[in-house]
C-alpha cells in the first residue's frame, strides 16, 4: 500500500472517527497508527504449536490483527524468547492457502477434486459413515492418527467410540526407541522437554543430535549457555553440523556404527576404573554381566567399525570419565535410525549410569514429583477386540505403532480397518514407504482429515474438516513437568478466520452426532478448562492474563541423601543388565551388529532439520519459506567433483528400490563424509494447494522405501536407504 | 545521553534465524529484504574444519559514510547513537546503499525510501530491547549503553577480545564482535 498525502488524510480522519469499526484495516496502517499513539496494542498470552515444544507466547495484536509474536518471559520453555518458527507463527494464521471451509471429495481418492460443504453436511456425512462402519465391522475398525494438541480432543472421541487403535508417529517414527531404552534402564524416560542439565555440564555428548539446527527453544538456550560457560562438547555426527562447529571433539563417525562407539566408551571407562563405583553400588544392578559382555568392545575393534581412531575413542572416554558425574549424554529425540535403536538408547543410558550422571548436577535432573489431581470423567467402553497398534512388540508404547495399523488396514487381518481419522499429522511425510500408506488408504471406506493446511495427506481425504490455527482456539491446558510443575493456557488471540473451527468443537460435534455427547459434558472447552483450574487450585483469571502459572514445590533436581532416587524397573535399580529384555528374548546388554553399507556409487541417505522449519508443516509458511524455500542435498565436495556436480546444480536422487525424487539442489561441501548424503526433511510437497511449497525440493520420505523395524518396540529405522545422484533431465 | 551499541558474541550464535524473523515482523520488512542476516562460513577440508556464524546488521557507525553521502540530509546520526533516516526527506536515490560498506541498506520499494536497521529505536523508547536481541535464543546479541560501565555491552567488551567489521574502512562501528573459532581436532 502506498501512502500519499491524500490517503494519509483519509485514513487519519477515519482514525478520528473510531478505529474499532474498521476491522479490515491493513497491517501497515495499524502499525503506523500505533506509532502515532492512536492505537494501543493488546498482548494475549497463549502457547505455540509450530512445533511440539509448546513455548509460551505473548501475541501482540492491533485492532484485531495479530502483528507480532513474542516469547512469554514466565514460560519455562520460552523464557521470553521464540525461535524463528515461533516468530513466524502469524505466517500460518494469515497463510492465504489455508483450508477455509469443510470439503467433500467429488472424485477418486487422491485425485484432489472437492466441493465445499457446510459444517452440518460434512459432520453428518462423517458421522453417518462412522456409524455404518461401526455396525458392519465394529468400532475397532476406526483408527486415529494424530500429533500435537488435536490429540486431546480426538483421542477421547476414538476411545468413546470404542476403538483402541491410535497411532502417533511421535512414537514409532521418532522418540519411541529412545524412551523405551531409557525406561528399560532407569524405569522412566527423559521427558519432553528433556531433563538435561546442560548448563551445569562439564562435558556434553551429542550423538547425531544437531542442536541449533534442531531448534528446541529452551534446550538450545541451555546449549548456548553451556558453550559460553566452557563445557566441552563431543559431537558424534557424519556431518559437520552447527553443533560440531562448536565442539571440542567432532567425531565424524561412519553412519550406522554409533552403538560400537558407545560400547567402546563403556569398555574404556570400565577397564580404566573411571566409573562411579559408589553410585553403581547404591543404585545399579548387573555390573559384572555388563563388564563381561563388553570385554571385547575395545577401542581398536570400534575403530574398524566407526572409522574413529582408537586413540581418539580412548581420549574422549577419559574425558567423560574424568568429568563424571557432570556429563550430559544427550539421548537424542528423533531416534529411529537403524532398527536397533532401543539398544543404542540402552547403551546411552548405561554410559550415563557408569558416569553416575542420572540425577546428578550436569547430567540429567530429576522431574518434580508433584502432579495435578485427575479429573473425573465417564469411563470409556472396553474395546471388544485387541488393539492393533501394539503389534507383536513387547515394549510398544501407548502412542501406538502407526505402521501396524497401516499393515492391518492393507491385509484386513486380524480384523479390517475401514476408517482413518487423521489430525495434525501429515502421514505421507511422517511414515516410511509411501506406497504402503497409499495402499492402505485405498482400502478405507472413510478418510477424514482435520488440519489447518492442505497438506499431502489432507488432500487424499474424503472429507476435510478445516481446523483453525493455534492462535484462534482454546486447547487443553498444557502441563509441564520439569524442575517444577507448570500449567499453560492456549486461548484464542483472534476469532477463527473463514469457516475454520477449533478442534474441540469438531470433536464435540462429531461426538454429539455419534450419540457420544456425554463424554463431552461441557458447552465450550473454556468451561472445562475453568473447572479443571478450580480443581487444581489455579486462578483461571490470572492464568488468562499471564499465560503460565508455575506451582512452587520442594522437589529436588538432584539425588541427595534425603532425596534418594526411585527406579521403576523390575529390580528397582538402574538395570545395566536388563532382566525384562532377557525375559522377552532380547540381548540384556546391548550387542553391536553390523548394518549394510552403501555399495559403490551409492550414498546412505541421512536427513535432519532446519532451524526454520518443523517437519513438513511449515514449508508453505511465507515467513519461513522465504528463509529456506527448498532443501539441498549435501554431498562431500570431493565426491561431487568426481561425479561432475557443482554447487547449485539440480539432481534427482534414485534409491536402491528405484524410487526417484523430485529435483533437488546440490550443496557440495567439505562438511560431510563421503559415504552419505544429507537433506532437510519435509520438502517436495505434492499438494498443489500449498502454492509456495509445491514441488520445491525433494521429499526424503519418498526415498525411504525401506525401513528397519526394531523388534523391541516396533519403531521404524529410516537411515537405511541408499541413493545415487543423477543429473536432472533437461525437460524435468 | 546514552551511547547505544550492540555486541555479537559469535560463540553463542547457533544460526537459528530467530533474530531475522523477529526483525522482519517487528519492522514490517518487505518480502525478500532483510535488515539483518546470519552468515554461516566454513573453512578447511574434511575433517579439519572450522565454522564462523556471524550476524550482520547496520553498524550504526560513528563515522557513517551513508550519512555523508546522503544528498538530501535524510540520513542522520542521532544523538544516542543509531543512524536513522527521515523518511519524508528521502528520495530513494540509493547513494547511501552504494556508500555503505556493510550492505546494510535497501530501498523499500513499497514506500519509496531507503530503509535499514534502527536498533529498534521505537522499542528502546519503551525501555525494551531491540526485537532481535529480545528473541536471540543463544543470547548472542547483547544491547545496551556504552556509557554505563555496568551495562551488558560494557561488561562483555571489557572481558573479551572484540573486533569490528572492516575496521580499515574507518567507519567506527557501534556493533562489536566477540569471535572464537572452534578448534578442529
Amino acid at each position: 500500500m502506498k501512502f500519499s498525502r491524500r490517503t494519509f488524510l483519509q485514513t487519519s480522519s477515519a482514525a478520528g472517527l473510531g478505529l474499532a469499526a474498521y476491522v479490515a484495516l491493513p497491517e501497515k496502517f495499524l502499525l503506523w497508527a500505533e506509532d502515532q499513539g492512536m492505537l494501543k496494542p493488546t498482548f494475549t498470552p497463549t502457547f505455540c504449536e509450530i512445533c511440539f515444544w509448546k513455548c509460551g507466547v505473548m501475541a501482540k495484536s492491533l485492532n484485531g490483527r495479530v502483528v507480532k509474536l513474542e516469547g512469554n518471559p514466565s514460560h519455562p520453555g520460552a523464557r521470553g524468547k521464540l525461535c524463528a518458527r515461533g516468530n513466524g507463527g502469524t505466517g500460518l494464521l494469515y497463510d492465504p492457502n489455508r483450508l477455509k471451509t469443510p470439503m467433500i471429495s467429488t472424485g477418486a481418492r487422491g485425485e484432489g477434486k472437492y466441493r465445499t460443504a457446510s459444517w452440518d453436511e460434512a459432520l453428518d456425512l462423517v458421522a453417518a459413515k462412522l456409524k455404518k462402519i461401526r455396525a458392519q465391522y465394529g468400532p475397532e475398525s476406526v483408527a486415529l492418527f494424530t500429533h500435537g494438541t488435536p490429540t486431546d480432543h480426538f483421542l477421547p472421541l476414538l476411545s468413546a467410540f470404542g476403538s483402541p487403535n491410535v497411532g502417533m508417529p511421535s512414537f514409532a517414527q521418532c522418540r519411541g526407541p529412545r524412551d523405551v531404552g531409557l525406561e528399560l534402564t532407569f524405569g522412566e524416560g527423559i521427558g519432553s522437554p528433556e531433563r538435561l542439565d546442560m548448563t551445569q555440564s562439564k562435558v556434553v555428548v551429542l550423538i547425531g543430535s544437531h542442536l541449533g539446527e534442531n531448534m528446541h527453544n529452551s534446550q538450545v538456550q541451555d546449549f548456548a549457555d553451556a558453550v559460553a560457560l566452557g563445557a566441552k562438547f563431543i559431537v558424534v555426527d557424519p556431518r559437520f553440523s552447527v553443533a560440531a562447529g562448536k565442539a571440542h571433539s567432532w567425531l565424524a563417525i561412519r553412519p550406522a556404527t554409533d552403538l560400537a562407539l558407545l560400547l567402546a566408551w563403556c569398555n574404556v571407562i570400565i577397564k580404566e576404573n573411571l566409573y562411579d563405583k559408589a553410585y553403581l553400588d547404591s543404585y545399579a544392578s548387573g555390573f559384572p554381566e555388563l563388564a563381561a559382555a563388553l570385554a571385547d568392545c575395545t577401542p581398536q575393534w570400534a575403530e574398524r567399525e566407526t572409522d574413529i581412531p582408537a586413540d581418539k575413542i580412548v581420549e574422549t572416554a577419559r574425558m567423560l570419565g574424568q568429568n563424571a558425574p557432570n556429563v550430559c549424554i544427550h539421548p537424542g529425540r528423533h531416534a529411529t535410525w537403524y532398527g536397533d535403536d532401543v539398544q543404542r538408547s540402552r547403551a546411552i543410558g548405561i554410559l550415563a549410569a557408569l558416569l553416575g550422571s542420572w540425577g546428578r548436577e550436569g547430567g540429567y535432573f530429576l522431574a518434580t514429583r508433584s502432579s495435578f489431581p485427575k479429573t473425573d470423567s465417564k469411563p470409556f467402553p472396553e474395546p471388544g477386540r485387541p488393539a492393533l497398534n501394539l503389534g507383536n512388540f513387547p515394549f510398544a508404547g501407548a502412542e501406538g505403532v502407526t505402521q501396524e495399523i497401516r499393515r492391518a488396514t492393507i491385509t484386513g487381518a486380524p480384523y479390517p480397518v475401514k476408517a482413518w481419522i487423521v489430525s495434525g499429522t501429515n502421514l505421507m511425510k511422517a511414515m516410511p514407504n509411501q506406497k504402503e500408506t497409499v495402499e492402505a488408504i485405498k482400502k478405507l471406506d472413510l478418510l477424514v482429515a482435520i488440519d489447518v493446511m492442505p497438506f499431502d495427506t489432507v488432500m487424499m481425504a474424503d472429507v476435510i474438516l478445516p481446523e483453525c490455527s493455534y492462535l484462534e482456539r482454546h486447547d487443553a491446558l498444557a502441563v509441564g513437568k520439569g524442575r517444577s510443575l507448570s500449567v499453560t493456557l492456549r486461548q484464542p488471540v483472534v476469532p477463527p478466520l473463514y469457516e475454520s473451527k477449533p478442534g474441540w468443537w469438531i470433536a464435540k460435534e462429531l461426538a454429539n452426532r455419534l450419540d457420544l455427547g456425554e463424554y463431552f459434558p461441557w458447552g465450550t472447552l473454556e468451561e472445562k478448562i475453568m473447572k479443571q483450574c478450580e480443581l487444581w487450585g489455579v486462578n483461571y483469571q490470572r492464568l488468562k492474563q499471564v499465560g503460565t502459572v508455575t506451582i512452587p514445590d520442594s522437589a529436588a533436581p538432584y539425588i541427595t541423601p534425603l532425596m534418594p532416587p526411585e527406579f521403576k524397573t523390575t529390580s528397582g535399580k538402574i538395570e545395566l543388565y536388563s532382566i525384562e529384555l532377557k525375559e522377552k528374548g532380547f540381548d540384556p546388554v546391548p550387542r553391536y551388529t553390523r548394518h549394510p553399507l552403501p555399495a559403490n556409487g551409492e550414498f546412505r541417505l541421512l536427513y535432519g532439520r532446519s532451524p526454520v522449519h518443523t517437519f513438513s508443516r511449515t514449508t508453505n509458511n511465507p515467513e519461513l519459506h522465504e528463509l529456506y524455500p527448498e532443501n539441498e542435498v549435501w554431498i562431500n565436495a570431493d565426491q561431487a567433483r568426481e561425479l561432475g556436480f557443482q554447487n547449485g546444480d539440480y539432481v534427482t536422487l534414485l534409491n536402491q528400490d528405484g524410487a526417484r525424487s523430485n529435483r533437488i539442489m546440490v550443496k557440495a561441501t567439505q562438511r560431510i563424509r563421503k559415504d552419505c548424503v544429507y537433506m532437510v526433511h519435509g520438502f517436495g510437497t505434492a499438494s498443489a494447494g500449498l502454492k509456495l511449497a509445491f514441488r520445491k525440493g525433494a521429499d526424503d520420505q519418498g526415498l525411504i522405501t525401506r525401513y528397519a523395524v526394531d523388534p523391541i518396540c516396533g519403531s521404524t529405522g529410516m537411515h537405511v536407504n541408499f541413493v545415487r545422484l543423477e543429473k536432472e533431465k533437461a525437460d524435468a | 545521553m546514552p551511547k547505544y551499541a550492540m555486541v555479537i558474541d559469535q560463540r553463542r550464535c547457533v544460526a537459528c534465524m530467530a533474530c531475522v524473523v523477529a526483525c522482519k515482523k517487528e519492522n514490517e520488512v518487505p518480502p525478500g529484504q532483510f535488515r539483518t542476516r546470519v552468515l554461516e562460513m566454513v573453512e578447511g577440508e574434511f575433517p579439519m574444519l572450522r565454522m564462523e556464524l556471524r550476524s550482520e546488521l547496520c553498524n550504526h557507525c560513528d563515522n557513517p559514510p551513508c550519512v555523508y553521502n546522503c544528498p538530501t540530509g535524510a540520513s542522520y546520526k542521532s544523538e544516542d547513537g543509531p543512524v536513522l533516516l527521515k523518511q519524508n526527506r528521502c528520495v530513494g536515490c540509493k547513494a547511501c546503499v552504494a556508500a555503505c560498506p556493510y550492505d546494510a541498506r535497501y530501498i523499500n520499494e513499497d514506500k519509496g525510501y531507503a530503509d535499514k536497521c534502527t536498533f529498534c529505536a521505537h522499542r528502546i523508547k519503551e525501555g525494551k530491547q531491540p526485537a532481535c536481541v529480545a528473541t536471540c535464543i543463544g543470547k548472542s546479541r547483547i544491547f545496551g549503553d556504552l556509557e554505563d560501565p555496568n551495562s551488558a555491552v560494557s561488561m562483555a567488551l571489557r572481558s573479551n577480545h572484540h573486533e569490528v567489521l572492516l575496521a580499515s574502512a574507518g567507519t567506527n562501528p557501534r556493533v562489536f564482535y566477540i569471535k572464537k573459532f572452534s578448534k578442529p581436532e
